[in-house]
Order: C-alpha cells, then structure tokens, then sequence
C-alpha cells in the first residue's frame, strides 16, 4: 500500500486495468507521450505500447465515436476528455449514442466504456476550464456517472467502471487532484461499487449531501460546525448515477435537516433532483426547509472564480439556517 | 532563407519598417507577459513566438475594417490594429480595467472596436461563425470580409469541415488562415491530420488553398491580400495555411522537453520570422544591426509603461459576476446578486499552476 494523490490514483488504476485486461485501451488528446495535460496518463504509452494507448485528433465527437465503435466491437475503450468543459462537441455520440446503444437495439449492442474528464473549479481556468456539467448527463437515461472524492475511492470506483457493462462518465474534481488529499491506497485490483454513498463525518443535526470537490468543502463546513455545538453528517454521493437512494433519505431520517451543497448552476442542478426525492419520500421527517447552496446561474467567473465557488462560510450560512428554522 | 517580396509588389519602405515594429511588438510582449505569469502576476499565458509573421502578415493583408475571428495567438493583431496595449495587459491580469470584465482566461482579448471577436477557448468553434459573418456581409451587401484563424490542431474539429463547406456553398468572402505551427500541445501534425498539408484539404472543399511560408511577413500578407482581393470580389473563399513553427511552449503550464527534440526546435529559431525581416531590411539597406536593441528598448519600455498602467487599475468587484449574463437581470440574478454585494474581490492566489 502507498499513499496516493487522486490524480496518482487514476493512473494507477489505468495501470491496473490495461496489465489486467487485453481489452482496455486509453485514447484521447495528448494521452500518449506527454502522459495527459494534468499527467493522468503518465507512462502508461511508454509501458503499454502506442496500440493501448493513443493520442487522437483534436475532436472530442471523434474521441467518443470510435470509442463507442470499439466498445461495439469488444474492446474496453476509456477515451478522456482534457477537460470536461470540451465535451459539448461530444455530447450527441454521448447522450444520443453510447447511453442509447442497449436501449435500441434491445440489448443486441451494448457500449461499455469510461470516459474520464476532469471536472470543476478553483483552478483558476475561466469558464472554459471549470464547468461542473453533471446535471446534463444526469438527465440521460443509459449513462452511469461517477465522481470520486478520495484517493482510494478513485481507483475503486475507476475499477468498477471499467468492469461496468454500461458507458461511465467518470468525472475527476481537478481541484482536489493534488497534495492535500493523499492517503493511503490499496495495490492491484480492487472495486468500489457504483451507485453507493458514503458517509463521511457522523452527525445527528443536520445532514449536508453533496458531491465532488465540494464534500471537501462541506467537511469544512461540517467542523466550523462542531465548534458551534451542531452536529453535521455529510453524505458524499460518489455516484450521481445510479443514485443511492437509500443513503440520501437515511441521512435525511437521521438528522431532518438538510443541506445540499454542489458546486454547478443552482437552477437545474443535480441538488433540485435530490431535493424532490427528499420533498417525494421524507417530507414528513423534514424540520427545516431543504437549502441548496451551489454556484450562482452565471457562466463560470475567471477572476472572480473565489466569489462563485461556494465555500464554507456558506455551507455553514445554511446549515444556520436550517438548525434555527 | 530571404523573403519573397514579389507577393507584395509596391510595398514602401515605410510599411516594411512598421511590419517590422509591430513584430517585434508582439515578442516583446509575450516575453514580458510570459515572466509575469511565472512571477505570479498574471494566471495563465501563451506566446506567439515564432509565428508573428503569420499574425502580422494576416492582419496587414486585410482591411482595418474587415472582421477578425481569432484563436489563441492572435491577441498581436488585435494590437496592431491599435488596441492599447495596456488594455491588452489588463486583459491578462482580468481587472477593473479589463473591457472583458475578467470573464475570460488571458491571451482572449478582444474588441468590438477593432472587429475582433471573442474566441471562446473551444478549438474550432469560431471557424462556422467566421462564415456566417461572411454570409451576413454577403446578405447585407456589404464589401466586408472575414479573417477566420485556426491552429492546426483545429483541422481535426468538426466545425473546421463545416465551417469551409457552408463558405464554399454559399461562396462566402471569408479568408481562413490556418497558423500550421506543427503542434497541438504535445501531438504533432503527422498525428493529426492523413493529409500531407491543410492547405490541400481546400480542393475537397471547392475552395482555392495555399500554403505559404508562415515565417515571411510578405508571403503571408500577399497570399492574405490576395484571397481576401478574391472574397470582396466575389470570389468566395480561401483556405490558406501558414507553414510556421511554435517555438515556446503550448502555453505557460506545457513543458515541450517532454514530447518533442530540441534539435527541432533549434532548426526553426534559425528560421526566426523577426531574423529573417531583419536580414531583409539590411540587405534592402532600410535598418543596420546596431538599430535592433535600441527598437526592443523602446518597445520594451513601451510594454513596461502600459504594464504599470494596468497593474495599477481597480479590481473587480463581486458584482461582476452577474451582470451581461442576459440583457435584463431575472429574479434569481437579482437574488444572488444581493447575497454577495459588497464582497471584495481581494487578492488572488495562485497555488498551483494553471495546467492549460
Ligand atoms: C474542443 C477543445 N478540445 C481541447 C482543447 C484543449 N486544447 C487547447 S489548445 C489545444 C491544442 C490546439 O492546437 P492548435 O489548434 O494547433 O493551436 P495552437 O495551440 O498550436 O496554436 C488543445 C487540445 C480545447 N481548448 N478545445
Ligand atoms: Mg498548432
């Protein structure tokens, strides 16, 4: 076991999947020589060989499609997208056809692959480098989505992606690729199932759910907290899809209060989804309105990108609010 | 290797010297701009160096008036067509002074003044709005026509193909101006395109196409004043490709030492377009070598000025994240607008590279 980062932890797991089955292979742009622009891919061209691992054209719809043609022909394609923000280009071969393949042919074809993009802000990368984009994906029947928050949890889920029989969008928090977040990380293979929850601080006043970089934020939140006597549980979805149903309203029945914390667009965000599953099957366990706090409904600010990204000064506003309702 | 001066026949004395300056212009800056994101004072920055007679010679083969769709690397034309150099800056820093209001990343300036659009930072996209201005000049009847700019990498993208088809189609007068400098980041032209040039993709378009020399300021304004000749006389459009080289990095978070030869690079700073003017401008007998370091000096001190012009400005204030978000301000603008008024936008830091 070594500590990791969950960047290291995503190249990890690419190794572990390419030593392990014949059928995965990496495309994308820059993946090969150079290893990724964030370093993903670093020396998995050099130990795998150029026929595993590739560098493409620039042209996400062109990424996706063959990626989708070698999923129909038998292949474990996990083609990246450089940055989340690039994916529009692809989003018809995304939602129109690798999430519709089973679907339409009654099952005859099937498009099990991972496509990886790195997601979020605090980078400082303008509106074109840090899109939280899930709730568009989110509404695509046939597309699974993963992110992952934790070094361990990275390769876990990675594993269970590439294993998974249905396409994965498996978006990486980029801000939190780094440093701070090492831990340690098991060798070889190992899978952390899809479509669980995890709990990550205990609490028994207030639940916070969230996801992405942002349960970094909310566990920040959740300690500031502590300090004030409020005891917060904060739920780290992993999945947004499949979603854990059940760990969302058992958090909800423990506590009665809830915070919902992403960073995308408040309006249409992935949290309007969990609020209405909470409003549809606890409503009558609920002590507080339900409070959102996300990004505001503006285009991804470059300077001022400290003033968008929620932090938890303002996690901490609505679980006030909540707790004194 | 000397310049082909025959592509711009009349060119006085005078023009060769401001082509000239206005090279020189754009290395300097990009030198002083690039030593300010690795001190920290700007976020992200990506040079021209080595292609600025492929921007240059563009801009100088069309009109003034005639509109622009950038990429990257062209924020030198934009200059040349006078755009204050310290709004440039202000522009990379993304401050009060900045006419962008800090919304975009540097190296995305752009002016409705001076009829240059804003790129977004998504290759290729600005290539079908290039012909559809063209479209809209055709329509209204206007004499305008468009410069669409593009990277190699970006004859990967769709919109390139569809961008040339519909300016085919409908005969458009737009001039695309492909600066082939051999990269897209880490991957090489071989790796990009089956076609041994981009310019011979324009004969599958119905389009004329040419490569010129990307290094020679006259090549590429002649090639660049001929195309653009052609749309305004209804001749529809030109695909035309820059032969240069990038001789920095992507921008300033790529380490190039990881993917490509020294050697190679070296071969082309001996093919330096700046170099060759110069050479050429001795030979004619209009400059003499002493004369270089004291135009970088003056230039460079130029850039200084306009630098501590817009370091100076005001910052942003936390309102600007919501206003031109669309022309009237909805109900839920106006509430989270109100939530964080008054926040200052304070100091930024900077840990942690940029990594594009
Ligand atoms: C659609 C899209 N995909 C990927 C990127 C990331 N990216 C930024 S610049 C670049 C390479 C561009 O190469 P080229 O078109 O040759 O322009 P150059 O940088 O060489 O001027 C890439 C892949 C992007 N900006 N947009
Ligand atoms: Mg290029």
């Amino acid at each position: 076991m070594a500590t990791s980062t969950i960047l290291g932890a995503v190249n990890d797991a690419l190794k572990t999947a390419l030593a392990k089955d014949d059928r995965v292979v990496i495309l994308g742009e820059d993946v090969g020589k150079t290893g990724g622009v964030f370093r993903a891919t670093d020396g998995l061209q050099a130990e795998f060989s150029e026929r595993r691992v590739f560098d493409t054209p620039l042209a996400e719809g062109g990424i996706i499609g063959t990626a989708i043609g070698m999923a129909l022909y038998g292949l474990r394609p996990i083609p990246e997208i450089q940055f989340l923000d690039f994916i529009y280009p692809a989003f018809d071969q995304v939602v129109s056809e690798a999430a519709k393949f089973r679907y339409r042919s009654g099952g005859e074809y099937t498009c099990p692959m991972v496509i990886r993009a790195p997601c979020g802000g605090g980078i400082k990368g303008g509106h074109y480098h840090s899109q939280s984009s899930e709730a568009y994906f989110a509404h695509t029947p046939g597309l699974k989505i993963v992110m992952p928050t934790t070094p361990a949890d990275t390769k876990g889920l990675l594993l269970s992606a590439i294993e998974d029989e249905d396409p994965v969008l498996f978006l990486e928090p980029k801000r939190i690729y780094h440093k701070k977040f090492k831990e340690e990380v098991p060798d070889g293979w190992y899978t952390v199932p899809l479509g669980k929850a995890a709990v990550r601080n205990e609490g028994t006043d207030v639940s916070v759910i969230s996801w992405g970089a942002m349960v970094h934020v909310a566990l920040e939140a959740a300690k500031k907290a502590r300090e004030k006597d409020i005891s917060v549980e904060v739920l780290d979805l992993r999945s947004i899809s499949p979603l854990d149903v059940a760990a969302v309203l058992e958090t909800v029945r423990n506590t009665g209060r809830v915070v919902i914390a992403y960073e995308a667009p408040r309006t249409g965000g992935f949290g309007a989804e969990i609020a209405a599953i909470i409003a549809e099957r606890a409503i009558e366990v609920l002590e507080a309105p339900i409070a959102r706090v996300a990004g505001f409904d503006t285009p991804f600010p470059y300077t001022l990108e400290h003033v968008y990204l929620p932090d938890a000064g303002r996690i901490l506003n609505a679980i006030d609010h909540v707790v004194n309702f | 290797m000397a310049l082909d001066e025959s592509r711009v026949p009349g060119i006085t004395d005078g023009e060769r010297i401001r082509l000239l300056e206005a090279m020189v212009r754009i290395r300097v800056t990009d030198t002083r701009l690039l030593n300010m994101q690795r001190q920290g004072r700007i976020g992200f920055y990506g040079t021209a160096t080595g292609e600025e007679a492929s921007v240059i010679g563009s801009f100088a083969g069309v009109r003034d008036t005639d509109w622009v769709l950038p990429a990257l690397r062209q924020g030198g034309g934009l200059i040349y067509r006078g755009f204050p150099l310290e709004l440039y800056i202000a522009q990379c820093i993304g401050n009060g002074m900045d006419i962008l209001k800090g919304r975009q990343m540097p190296v995305h300036a752009a002016s409705r003044k001076h009829h240059v659009v804003s790129w977004s930072s998504v290759i290729g996209t600005q290539l079908t709005h290039a012909t559809g201005v063209a479209m809209a000049a055709k329509i209204k009847g206007d004499d305008t026509v468009v410069l669409g700019f593009l990277g190699d990498g970006a004859t990967s993208a769709a919109e390139f193909h569809v961008g040339l088809n519909f300016a085919a189609v409908y005969e458009a007068p737009v001039v695309f101006l492909c600066q082939n400098n051999q990269w897209a980041i880490s991957v090489p032209f071989s790796r990009q395109s089956g076609s041994a040039s981009v310019a011979e993709k324009a004969e599958a378009y119905g389009m004329p196409g040419e490569r010129v020399d990307g290094n020679d300021v006259f090549a590429v304004m002649g090639a660049v004043r001929e195309a653009a000749g052609r749309a305004r006389d209804g001749g529809g459009p030109t695909l035309i490709e820059c032969l240069t080289y990038r001789q920095m990095g992507h921008s300033s978070s790529d380490d190039p030492t990881r993917y490509r030869d020294p050697e190679e690079v070296e071969e082309w700073k001996r093919r330096d377009p700046i170099d060759r003017m110069l050479t050429h401008l001795v030979a004619r007998g209009l400059w003499s070598p002493e004369q270089t370091a004291p135009l970088e000096a003056r230039i460079n001190a130029e850039v200084g000025a306009a630098i501590r012009i817009a370091e100076a400005a005001e910052p942003l204030t936390a309102d600007d994240v919501f206003t031109d978000i669309y022309a009237d301000v909805p109900w839920n603008l106006k509430e989270q607008a109100e939530a964080v008024r008054g926040r200052k936008a304070g100091d930024r830091d900077w840990e942690g590279a940029f990594p594009l």
